[in-house]
């Protein structure tokens, strides 16, 4: 038998790919949102004044970046209920992401951090704005303005790698083509416009969040 | 139930390590391959391979390995081959890792000075020997640091040959956990494993770095 190329199955597929997609999109911004702000916990921990938190997490920044992705999916799905702790595969796939993620940002979020001059805190305080503010209206925006290419790369890498999540069948984008591929019969096709939309929604991305810093943060800091 | 000693898994976990290492090095080296062809087409004087090859970069980097790796499988037999998983396996992560070394060497090309494209002109050097001659061996000894970074990335990446039934690391764990029901042993192996296989690349990438910053 001759294989042709057929697209005729696309307009039945479409509604599933496109609540696939809406999926991958939400565990993204979910997982960019909690790494974010636990990167900013852990390198706030990696310059604290506990010796040994330091190295908790610098232990747990060595541990997550050296094992795939994969297997700590599989380990926080299929070996944490043997400790009675029992997730749902969205619940596992967000927070499987969002501790992978973290322990790339950690670093860059620390490096931001170091690298705004002391000036500027001590201005902020001789201001007599609280700690509070000072963290979060004058070292924050400028740190996050400075890693924010590298932040960007982060959260675009995540939504790639959270194609695999679908082998704990959360209904994204990947599981929803394997759906459609098993009913259709279209494997490479199938396969291929999902990858079309996983590129267009990189390349979207990266655009709507350089167009947000430039909204938010002003071009030309970074 | 079969019964499993500690032993016994650690002993059969450790076998199909072999099956990890084969297919890192092949992929590794055939990206090497490939990478190469696409860095000389990116920094082409012509415009065309330029194009193709930022586009072929654009391309792997913008879409999730998972789905490269389903395509390889789903697509060469599209063609008339038939295939295995090994070789879909090797294929898809040979141009998946060709796309990230190829970019990764194009720093390293750009960061080589312009005085010796300048020299290696003036010696009346065809451009392939000026690369292969002057210009690579430097941007090579600059990027050696990010390449080994790059090669712990595609380690990890392995573990996803398993989806594509390839009896890799990942593979035989999720198997043994079939037989024994006991994930949280099982998986928390397979990472002790991948990360002895790891770390050791991840230090010395870091002590490559430091060399570099240093001097």
């Amino acid at each position: 038998m001759r294989y042709s190329v057929d697209f005729n199955w696309l307009w039945d597929g479409m509604g599933a790919l496109a609540y696939g997609a809406g999926t991958t999109l939400a565990l993204t911004v979910s997982t960019s949102v909690l790494g974010i702000v636990l990167s900013i916990l852990g390198a706030a921990a990696r310059r604290g004044p506990y010796p040994w938190l330091r190295k908790l997490v610098g232990l747990y920044v060595e541990i997550m970046r050296n094992t795939p992705f994969l297997v700590q999916l599989f380990f926080i799905f299929f070996g944490l209920p043997s400790l009675g702790i029992r997730l749902d595969p969205i619940t596992a796939a967000v927070l499987a992401m969002t501790l992978n993620m973290a322990a790339y940002t950690i670093e860059v979020v620390g490096a931001g951090l170091d690298a705004i001059p002391r000036g500027q805190k001590e201005a902020a305080q001789a201001l007599g704005l609280r700690p509070r503010l000072v963290f979060f209206k004058i070292i924050l925006p400028q740190a996050i303005a400075i890693i924010f290419p590298a932040l960007t790369s982060q959260i675009i890498i995540m939504m790639l790698e959270s194609a695999v999540v679908s082998q704990i069948s959360v209904r994204e984008l990947a599981q929803e083509a394997d759906l459609l591929q098993s009913r259709t019969f279209r494997s490479f096709e199938t396969y291929l416009v999902a990858t079309l939309i996983y590129l267009s929604m990189s390349a979207a991305l990266r655009r709507l969040l350089f167009a947000g810093k430039r909204r938010f943060l002003g071009a030309g800091l970074a | 139930m079969i019964e499993f000693t500690f032993w016994d898994i650690l002993r059969n976990l450790v076998f199909a390590t072999r099956w990890t290492l084969l297919l890192s090095l092949a992929a590794f080296a055939g990206g090497a391959i490939v990478g190469l062809a696409i860095l000389s087409a990116r920094i082409s004087k012509t415009r065309w391979p330029r194009r193709f090859a930022s586009g072929y970069i654009a391309l792997f980097q913008g879409t999730p390995l998972l789905m490269q790796l389903f395509l390889m499988f789903f697509g060469l037999p599209m063609l008339g081959f038939r295939i295995e998983s090994w070789t879909a396996a090797v294929c898809g992560l040979t141009f998946y890792a060709s796309a990230y070394l190829a970019e990764i060497w194009r720093s390293g090309v750009e960061a080589v000075p312009r005085g010796q494209w300048d020299a290696a002109a003036s010696l009346g050097l065809h451009r392939l020997l000026e690369l292969r001659l002057i210009i690579l061996p430097q941007a090579f000894r600059i990027t050696r640091a990010p390449t080994v970074g790059f090669l712990v990335q595609l380690i990890k990446s392995t573990a996803l040959a398993s989806i594509l039934g390839f009896d890799e690391l990942l593979k035989t764990a999720n198997a043994i956990n079939n037989a024994t029901f006991e994930p949280f042993k099982v998986y928390g192996l397979v990472a002790v494993i991948f990360f002895a296989l790891c770390y050791p690349l991840t230090q010395y990438a870091r002590f490559l770095e430091k060399k570099a910053t240093f001097g």
